[in-house]
């Protein structure tokens, strides 16, 4: 199978790098090898060509470059953001916080989160409808004094739901100046050191390629992305962070990014992801998307339309698990009732096209997606799940050559099943 | 680890795959709760399986596994069968990966169940 005639359908799990960003890196492997926290002039061209991306991605976020942190990628960019976080609140004094997050967030959120239980933390998992969707009524009800942080994904990376983060993330603020005002009511005495703070964090990984991400108007104080996903490079991601929210750093020993995240900087990648967002356009402020963002959702949702009709129409007993009304473009995840979605995945591997699966077969774990079941999906069904995430590249003739695959494939799984419908 | 080769080969053309109307015994095993079904039909003569056949949901590991185990069971004596462990059949597919060996397991068991409703059957 040669690389260029298999089709990728994804691009949830990660893009190809843009041939643009991959110009933009090319320099910085060897000519402009420099480190960024070198004095002499290597190194201030390194960081000459850091900080032009890092203004770049600041005006994308609608923030300043400042509050812009370079990770090794999203799951870093989480880490840092809940254990850093709680990490500085101990270091206050703050000895039982409280976090909000949903039941479908990804590993790197839900992991740190549970680790941080065992050590006394306290958390709320708000559970999803049957959509997939978290509701702002359910965060809000879940705040209390002991709150410091909600975090709630953009868009879900197994289903594509779209989550109501800017309502969320603007009843966090109402809820923080609420508690602002409660805390000046107090006699001086009672006041302890400092007020209890209250943040929102978005993992937007999922979403940047389609979505106003602007940090101000959609109320975010912590967000986290990553290159890879928006045809960039692997092994750069950024932490986004409101100069107001103290966090204290889990990687130590180099002071570099305003001593949050020692290590020297990675700078072709952060060239690279630099240039992947400026081809992302500039995002309006007012909560649109930018011309290029919406292109994007144009050109991928037309072929994820046309993947779902035909998968509708040409297979029986199919169940789709995308929200299409509010969703990523690029999304359409499927159970083919009876097939486990391992073979679904191999048998169209074997045909030259890519997909994924939330069955627990696939899984490092043998369980099947917690996103699934949060969402009230049987476990059976759960098994039965195949994940197309669309992108830029891909084209009608590769929708048309699965959907003339998949059928017989389907069918030949489900003939081959002790079970019959 | 991959797919070898042979659990793909043995995936896109599985042997023996199909049920059996005639069968002198069944053994199913598993449900589509674990992931897994696997259903191995039986045509005994002679204390000898003359013909076998199997029915599987599951990954491609699980379907792999049944075709090799009836490459392997087929034409044995009972005891014979009986003595057919996950190790042969996994040496039979050049390897599985680590998290994917308990699926052979199952294969192994829906037939030494459909052997043992055969055999208490003849008492």
């Amino acid at each position: 199978m040669t690389a260029k005639k298999y089709i990728y359908f994804d691009h949830s799990a990660t893009t190809p790098l843009d041939r643009e960003v991959l110009k933009a890196m090319a320099p910085f492997w060897q000519a402009d090898f420099g480190n960024p926290a070198s004095l002499h002039l290597r190194g201030r061209q390194a960081l000459e060509a850091v900080d032009i991306a890092r203004e770049r991605i600041a005006e994308f976020f609608n923030c300043q470059p400042g509050e812009i942190i370079f990770t090794s990628g999203a799951t870093e960019a989480n880490n840092l953001a809940i254990k850093g976080l709680v990490k500085n609140l101990r270091a206050q004094g703050w000895a039982d916080p409280e976090i909000i997050t949903s039941a479908i967030e990804h590993d790197s959120i839900l992991e740190p989160i549970r680790e941080l239980e065992k050590e006394g933390v306290n958390a709320v998992f708000a559970p999803v409808n049957g959509n997939g969707i978290v509701d702002p009524a359910a965060i809000r009800a879940a705040i209390n004094e002991r709150t410091v942080l909600v975090s709630v994904m953009y868009v879900n990376s197994e289903t594509g739901a779209l989550q109501p983060v800017r309502e969320i993330g603007k009843l966090v603020r109402k809820a923080r100046e609420k508690r602002h005002k409660l805390w000046l009511t107090r006699p001086l005495a009672d006041r302890e050191k400092k007020e209890r703070p209250l943040w929102f964090h978005t993992d937007a990984t999922q979403a940047v390629n389609f979505f106003n991400c602007g940090a101000q108007g959609n109320f975010f104080d912590l967000l986290s992305f990553s290159g890879h996903k928006i045809y960039g490079p692997k092994g750069v991601g950024v932490l986004y962070k409101n100069a107001k929210v103290g966090l204290s750093a889990i990687q130590t020993g180099g002071h570099q990014e305003g001593n949050l995240r020692s290590g020297t900087l990675n700078v072709p990648g952060i060239v690279g992801l630099g240039a992947a967002i400026r081809l992302l356009g500039q995002a309006g402020k007012m909560g649109e998307p930018s011309r290029e963002q919406k292109k994007n959702t144009l050109s991928v949702a037309k072929l994820r339309d046309l993947l779902v009709k035909g998968v509708l129409k040409s297979i029986p007993n199919v169940i789709l698990n995308t929200p299409l009304g509010q969703a990523a473009p690029g999304h359409a995840h499927f159970s083919f009732l009876g097939v486990e979605g391992e073979s679904t995945l191999i048998a169209l591997d074997l045909a030259g096209i890519g997909v994924s699966t939330g069955s627990a077969c696939a899984s490092g774990s043998l369980t099947a997606s917690h996103v699934l079941l949060a969402m009230g999906i049987k476990t059976e069904v759960a098994h039965n799940s195949v994940r197309f995430t669309i992108g830029k590249l891909n084209t009608r003739e590769e929708i048309n050559k699965v959907l003339q695959v998949l059928p017989p494939i389907i069918s030949r799984l489900r003939r081959m099943s002790p079970i019959k419908e | 680890m991959p797919y070898s080769e042979k659990v793909l080969e043995h995936f896109q053309h599985p042997r023996n795959q199909g049920s059996m109307a005639d069968a002198d015994a069944v053994g199913e095993v598993g449900n589509p709760v674990c992931g897994d079904v696997m259903k191995i039909y039986l045509k005994i003569r002679d204390r000898r399986i003359k013909d076998i056949k199997f029915e599987t949901l599951g990954c491609a590991a699980a379907i792999a596994v049944s075709s090799a185990l009836t490459e392997i069971a087929k034409g044995k004596s009972l005891d014979q069968a009986l003595k057919i462990e996950k190790d042969d059949i996994v040496r039979e597919l050049g390897g599985l990966p680590d998290l994917k060996i308990h699926c052979s397991m199952l294969g192994v068991e829906a037939m030494r169940a459909a052997i043992a409703k055969y055999q208490a059957g003849q008492k």
